[in-house]
């Protein structure tokens, strides 16, 4: 329950913390944000990095800005940052309420909002709400910038696009418009635990109907990912509960679950069935 | 690099100079190398909160830092709650309302509370049970944890 002895980098410039990890990286260097992920694989012995680049003395990625209609957040904001109310409008409700279901609060404390979006746990809330919403992976190397699309960045399940000298230097998610009415749903054993699975739904009303849907699954499949079935359903339908259970069933059968001791997949689907329903009433 | 480093900690507002190899996590080296042994290790991978620690006044699990990352940082243990022969409210509350039974998880449930009430004695009764279940007692003792926690925070309202 001790982890291994690495070497220890604490840069104090993203320049300085970029350099260190294209020297490390190849040697299995590892960047540490948060380590609410890390330290526990670490103190299993399941993860044995041989260099950890700790990025948390880096005062410019611990900045949450908000222009164009973009939220940019540094690598390292913290889960209880979305706490506070410094995210407007719809979107910053929506942030306000997800961050309850991550871990417990000392846990929020320390973990970041970056670091849970490159570990890429299905399980993660971010993750869901980076791939529903959109969001953009920006990642720093040696060889320059790149921004990722989410439904690019999940490739499976705590496997992504980055390379293992790139560093995520924020997350960019879209200001959702005034007007847009959110929901979130998710099931887990005890308060706190990993979510089995988790539903995100945002929609518009125009003229009495749904516009704009958007329909995020987490935690049940590999990667989170949009729904475009449950979308399409959605769009220019009445918000009411036939249309909810119409989509509810379409989430269920379009789902391709992963199995585990604890979850069947049929499990899992009729969790996703039950979820979809909640999310898209709450938004409501 | 994987060499010791020197560096210092301030626990309860005492600075403990240590050397230690980056590995070590915040709570072996407050327990191992700076003596203060209020603060209980149980599960070692951040699920139990027995050493929950205030790290700058916020709770976070010691096991899951390093203490090389809490240079700098004040950081406040149990033995922190006191002061001079007076116990906090939430350890006299602990008494009063049998918050204790073995004790193991009590620093971690005290530190827990006292970060969140010292920061916000309003904080709402629901707010409060959802915070709490951070941590495990595993003599399930959760009933008597609430109600003692619940008290301290009326009673720390009212002192303000």
């Amino acid at each position: 329950m001790k982890p291994a002895p690495f070497s220890y980098h604490a840069p104090v410039s993203l320049d300085e913390a970029i350099r260190i990890l294209a020297d490390v990286a190849p040697r299995d260097g590892r960047v540490l944000a948060g380590g609410q992920s890390l330290v526990p694989t670490m103190a299993f012995r399941m993860a044995r990095p041989a260099h950890l680049v700790d990025i948390n003395g880096i005062v410019e990625l611990d900045r949450l800005t908000i222009e164009d209609e973009t939220i940019r957040i540094g690598a390292c904001v913290r889960h209880a940052a979305f706490h506070r109310d410094d995210v407007p409008g719809p979107t910053g409700r929506l942030l306000r309420d997800v961050v309850r279901y991550i871990a417990h609060y000392p846990i929020r404390v320390r973990g970041t909002f970056c670091g849970s979006v490159a570990n890429a746990d299905p399980a993660s809330e971010w993750c869901c709400v980076t791939a529903a919403l959109g969001g953009k992976i920006t990642a720093r190397s040696g060889a320059g910038t790149r921004t990722i699309a989410a439904s690019e960045f999940f490739q499976s399940v705590m496997t992504t696009d980055l390379r293992d000298d790139e560093l995520v230097t924020d997350v960019a998610l879209p200001l959702l418009p005034e007007g847009t009415r959110c929901g979130f749903a998710e099931f887990s054993r005890r308060v706190g635990d990993f979510g089995i699975a988790m539903l995100l739904a945002t929609y518009r009303i125009e003229d009495g109907l749904i516009a704009d849907p958007r329909v995020g699954l987490g935690g049940a499949e590999a990667t989170p990912r949009r729904l475009a079935e449950v979308e399409n359903v959605l769009v220019g339908r009445e918000p009411v509960p036939e249309t909810f259970a119409q989509c509810a069933d379409v989430a269920a059968e379009v789902v391709a679950p992963l199995e585990d001791n604890n979850n069947t997949i049929a499990y899992r689907c009729g969790l996703v069935h039950t979820l979809t329903r909640r999310a898209l009433e709450q938004a409501r | 690099m994987t060499d010791k480093c020197d560096i210092v900690l301030d626990i309860n507002g005492q600075q403990y100079r240590v050397t230690i190899e980056p590995r070590r996590t915040l709570a072996d080296v407050i327990r191992d190398d700076c003596g203060q042994t209020g603060t209980h290790l149980g599960c070692e991978h951040g699920v139990c909160g027995a050493c929950t620690v205030l790290l700058d006044g916020d709770p976070v699990r010691s096991c899951l830092m390093f203490a090389v990352q809490a240079q700098g940082r004040k950081i406040r243990t149990v033995e922190g709650l006191t002061r001079g022969t007076d116990l906090h409210p939430l350890q006299r509350a602990f008494i009063a309302h049998h918050g204790l039974q073995c004790g193991f998880c009590t620093p971690g449930f005290l530190m827990l509370a006292a970060g969140m009430l010292e920061r916000n004695p309003d904080i709402s009764d629901d707010a409060l049970v959802d915070v709490l279940s951070s941590n495990l007692c595993r003599c399930t003792g959760y009933e008597n944890i609430i109600k003692a926690v619940r008290a301290a925070a009326a009673e720390m309202r009212s002192a303000r």
